[in-house]
């Protein structure tokens, strides 16, 4: 049973349903043997976002629900919409101001020097005291969470991703083999020629010597 | 095949030669561009075009922006050597409109504005509505694949320097003389 929550636990519509997209295309390379859809939904589940509030780490990347971005649930094939399955890469991160970080780390090096009553601490101690002072305000601060959609036509072997940031799209690829074993090909000018245009072996040999055209002989 | 990081920066002159095509054929065969299938009857350029030109050790980026807007400083751009590397476009089914950006180098579809779709109001509505915009993106992303298909099959035939490129470069030419 799917819950409704796309636009209250999101505060906004955005990805798939939202006015104004930008979608990057993927080929998906390879197949899922056998029983599809529960091995899609435990793979997900497995790999599912994993919440860093109140733990010490500055980044995590999961899969979640595309209706329910804060409660991760694949159960009751909720990520399939007809023959496209959807749901979304979410990617929590927490940043530190470095003025914060700097100021806390000013106290607590007057507070070890005051403590040790030396003038100067060596530069492993400094560096020690630094990673403690980090790692104490990355428990105190919440990951802040980004959802970007993607659909999969799994029959057709294509994957759209909502965003074309790139560090999003890096994040998709590694956690996207991670979770299937299948590779994801990003489709660009050389790999949609290759694999979506129906070319003969002699256009592909020409593909491969392609130097740029000058439209204009008599450029400037 | 290529390694595809290497094939990215490699091949990104092929997407900006898509682009610059594109152009000259909105402007010059329309009608060559929407087969049947697509269901589109119209294509034109939206508000938006970028071009660049990296010859002669020169690195320039014109952006031309608005609806409407002069595109003789971009083709005056295309003459000194310059080439598109991103555009946006409008594409019409009678009533209907697409509204999308197209970069040159990713191919990646952005800003798209399908055609607007009823409001969601209740769990029930959601299955159909993203159903709806899977067929709506299907179409913008179907129309992109069926135009570089046809420029790549032309890019890859030999009639390409002996008949597009002279075809382009007569209407870079003239397009100075307005």
């Amino acid at each position: 049973m799917r819950s409704f929550a796309v636009n209250n636990e999101r505060g906004v519509i955005m990805g798939v349903l939202s006015s104004s997209v930008s979608i990057t295309q993927y080929r998906v390379e390879g197949d899922i043997d056998t029983g599809f859809m529960d091995t899609v939904a435990a793979k997900l589940t497995a790999n599912a976002i994993r919440e860093i509030d109140n733990e010490p780490e500055e980044k995590s990347a999961g899969w979640t629900g595309f209706e329910s971005p804060f409660k991760p649930d694949f159960t009751g094939s909720s990520f399939m919409f007809g023959t496209h399955l959807v749901f979304s890469l979410r990617i929590d991160k927490k940043s530190i101001p470095s003025k914060v970080v700097a100021k806390q780390l000013n106290m607590a090096v007057a507070k070890r020097l005051a403590e040790s009553e030396r003038e100067t601490l060596h530069r492993n101690e400094k560096t020690e005291i630094k990673d403690e002072v980090i790692r104490r305000l990355l428990l105190k601060i919440p990951a802040t969470p980004n959802m970007y959609d993607l659909i999969w036509n799994y029959e057709a072997k294509i994957l759209w991703f909502f965003t074309g940031l790139k560090a999003a799209n890096e994040e998709l690829e590694t956690l996207f083999n991670k979770t299937f074993k299948l590779s994801l090909i990003r489709m660009f000018p050389y790999t949609e020629a290759l694999l979506a245009c129906d070319l003969t072996e002699a256009e592909k040999d020409r593909l491969e010597k392609l130097s740029p055209t000058a439209f204009f002989k008599g450029a400037a | 095949m290529i390694d595809v990081s290497v094939a990215y920066n490699r091949y990104k002159f092929l997407g900006h030669e898509f682009l610059t095509w594109l152009w000259h054929m909105i402007e010059t065969d329309k009608d060559a561009l929407l087969e049947p299938s697509l269901e589109m009857d119209d294509i034109y350029i939206g508000n938006r075009v970028v071009l660049e030109n990296s010859s002669h050790n020169r690195d320039e980026v014109i952006s031309i922006k608005g609806d409407g807007a002069g595109l003789e400083e971009g083709l005056l751009a295309l003459q000194k050597g310059a080439k598109v590397t991103e555009m946006n476009l409008v594409a019409k089914a009678g009533e209907n409109e697409w509204r999308f950006s197209l970069k040159g180098e990713s191919l990646n579809l952005s800003t798209l504005k399908p055609p607007e779709t009823g409001n969601v109001e209740g769990e029930e509505d959601v299955e159909g509505a993203v159903l709806e915009k899977i067929y709506l993106y299907e179409k913008a992303v179907n129309l992109t694949g069926h135009l570089y298909r046809q420029f790549i099959k032309r890019r890859l035939s030999p009639e390409w320097e002996t008949q597009t490129v002279r075809n382009m470069t007569v209407w870079i030419g003239r397009a100075a003389e307005r």
